[in-house]
């Protein structure tokens, strides 16, 4: 046995796009990706709108081709087609042939799957129920809701169990009610041991649900590794949250405060900490809370995003 | 095979849920009216009038579902991007192509063996009765039925890398050059270069010949069809849809998919 092999591991994959006149043009859609996703954890693959999170989620699919670099899901080739009878897919705004139920169509997917008739029946309806469409498997699609095709999407994703599920996009075009219910989708799959990809430009999704991030950004990776540790854990500062009722007296402190009611919240560096709690107490105000600041994956996210603007357009000048 | 076949049943489904197979109530409606009108004007050539405009009627409306079903095969999964959720399954693309043309084949079989029956219902109400020649129909309805096969091919050939509308129009164009193909082949007389002749002749032998699926003056009149037309008719176009479907297939391979 060699080394520990993750469920996902991407090496150097490029995407470039011909386009212009003739396709004599290339666009880099992903630049030399190169990335692993470990076996039985939950990966969150972050970054805006055209960033390259489907173009990759695309390629290990074989959806697209890459123009350079490989892929490796549960050690085999993407290009195994059996291999891709252990993985499930939700594409991006999924859409489904619209003359079928869903009942039909999770029981024509799972037919590929080689079920045979009684388990594939029962699969197929313990599938509707978890995403909650038990009440409308007799629908035709075409009176779905975006929605309702996103749960139809995540059922054919995770209808034969796979280990490996590759999520485009999941929480879109839901309710807080449905991503609720694709979050505890995920949770479960993880508690099962499978491993999750699923890329989000919804950081809060990412923050609750992953075990790693990758931020990718302008076709490249910018960053990977537990949320903690991408952001930079060094705290900021403090934040004291306190209640002060009557007169606050002079207090230096109030100056930089933020109220509230009788409540006040106040930031202000680490050093300054008990010296600022010392004139509280005297003054008769009630602690509430004391905690470090740190900065939010989004801010780490932002930072990155900007950072890549900066660098698109320092390039643009010094080519002009 | 399995693959195969499950997308194929879900082809036909495809086609008889978005109703395609309310053609059949053109084709009858067809029928009934010529059967009236012949009944009322002509003497003795009732026959010949209801099986010529008969399968007329059937090789005209199979080559329209042909040329525009047989683009949006492939076309419309991509467009609606139905198909991405399906070759992420242990599918191979070719299963899915060679589906597809099982799926409208079987859509054509059906509606074409329908309105085969029409014609000899209104075949049987004109003439109190039916003859021994009117046989003959079904070998017409059988080579007829080949060459939308070979049409569906082509079409599906031709979605697999241009657009919807182009891929209709390199079709029909296809076909009407093929009805022409034995024509270019015996082209003389004409002041062409001997290389040009050569390039024609060549092309001649490259467009499928849909002349070779035509029997419809023999069947009208009753006459013999001889068997060897048929299996003839029957190798070339299995030959040439096996070759077709398997370029098809080699384009839809390496296709990126939007």
């Amino acid at each position: 046995m060699g080394m520990p092999q993750g469920a996902i591991e991407i090496e150097n994959l490029s995407k470039e796009y011909p386009y212009g006149f003739l396709s004599l043009k290339k666009k880099k859609s992903l630049e030399d990706l190169t990335m692993s996703v470990e076996d039985g954890e939950v990966f969150g693959f972050l970054g805006p709108n055209g960033a390259g999170k489907s173009t990759t989620i695309k390629l290990l699919m074989r959806l697209i081709f890459p123009t350079a670099g490989t892929a490796r899901i549960l050690g085999k080739s993407i290009d195994d087609v059996e291999m891709h009878g252990s993985i499930g897919y939700l594409p991006e705004q999924p859409y489904f042939y619209d003359y079928l139920t869903a009942y039909e169509v999770l029981d024509y997917f799972a037919r590929f799957h080689g079920l045979t008739g009684s388990d594939r029946a029962a699969r197929v309806a313990a599938m509707l129920k978890k995403v909650g469409l038990d009440t409308a498997k007799k629908i035709q699609l075409r009176k779905y809701s975006k929605g309702m095709l996103q749960r139809v999407g995540l059922a054919q994703a995770i209808l034969h169990e796979p280990k490996v599920v590759v999520l485009d996009e999941p929480m879109s075009g839901l309710d807080p009610l449905g991503r609720r219910e694709v979050r505890d989708i995920i949770l479960d799959l993880k508690r099962d041991g499978r491993t999750v990809l699923f890329s989000t430009h919804v950081l809060s999704d990412a923050e609750m649900l992953c075990d790693r991030v990758g931020v990718i950004v302008g076709g490249k990776l910018r960053g990977i590794g537990a949320p903690g540790e991408l952001m930079d854990m060094k705290a900021q500062g403090m934040e004291i949250l306190f209640e002060l009722s009557g007169a606050a007296g002079n207090l230096p402190l109030l100056a930089n405060a933020t109220r509230t009611g009788d409540r006040y919240h106040v930031q202000l560096p680490e050093a300054e900490l008990y010296a600022a709690l010392d004139a509280l107490k005297a003054a008769g105000a009630r602690i509430l809370s004391v905690a470090q600041i740190k900065p939010t994956l989004e801010e780490y996210f932002m930072h990155l995003v900007e950072a890549d603007r900066a660098q698109a357009t320092a390039v643009e000048v010094s080519g002009k | 095979m399995r693959n195969v076949q499950t997308v194929a049943a879900n082809t036909f489904r495809e086609a008889v849920r978005d109703r395609v197979l309310y053609n059949l109530v053109f084709f009858a409606l067809l029928m009934i009216g010529v059967a009236i009108l012949v009944g009322q004007i002509s003497i003795g050539i009732e026959r010949d009038v209801i099986v010529s405009l008969g399968l007329t009627a059937i090789s005209v409306i199979g080559i329209f579902i042909s040329i525009f079903l047989g683009v949006a095969l492939v076309s419309k999964e991509m467009d609606k991007r139905t198909l991405y959720a399906l070759l992420a399954k242990p599918v191979k693309r070719w299963e899915f192509l060679l589906g597809k043309f099982v799926g409208l084949v079987m859509t054509l079989t059906v509606n074409t063996a329908a309105m085969s029956a029409g014609l000899y219902i209104a075949l049987w109400t004109v003439n109190h009765g039916l003859q021994k020649g009117d046989a003959y129909i079904l070998a017409a309805v059988y080579l007829i039925l080949l060459k939308l096969a070979l049409i569906v091919a082509l079409a599906l050939l031709f979605s697999c890398f241009t657009t919807p509308f182009l891929a209709i129009l390199f079709t029909a164009g296809v076909y009407v050059a093929g009805l022409f193909a034995g024509d270019l082949r015996t082209v003389h007389g004409v002041e062409l270069d001997p290389g040009a002749l050569q390039l024609v002749r060549g092309i001649s032998y490259l467009l499928p010949n849909f002349e070779n699926f035509n029997v419809m003056g023999a069947a009208v009149h009753g006459h013999g069809i001889p068997g060897t037309i048929v299996w003839q008719a029957t190798l070339y176009a299995i030959l040439y849809i096996a070759i077709v479907l398997t370029g098809a297939a080699i384009v839809f391979s390496r296709r990126n998919l939007k």
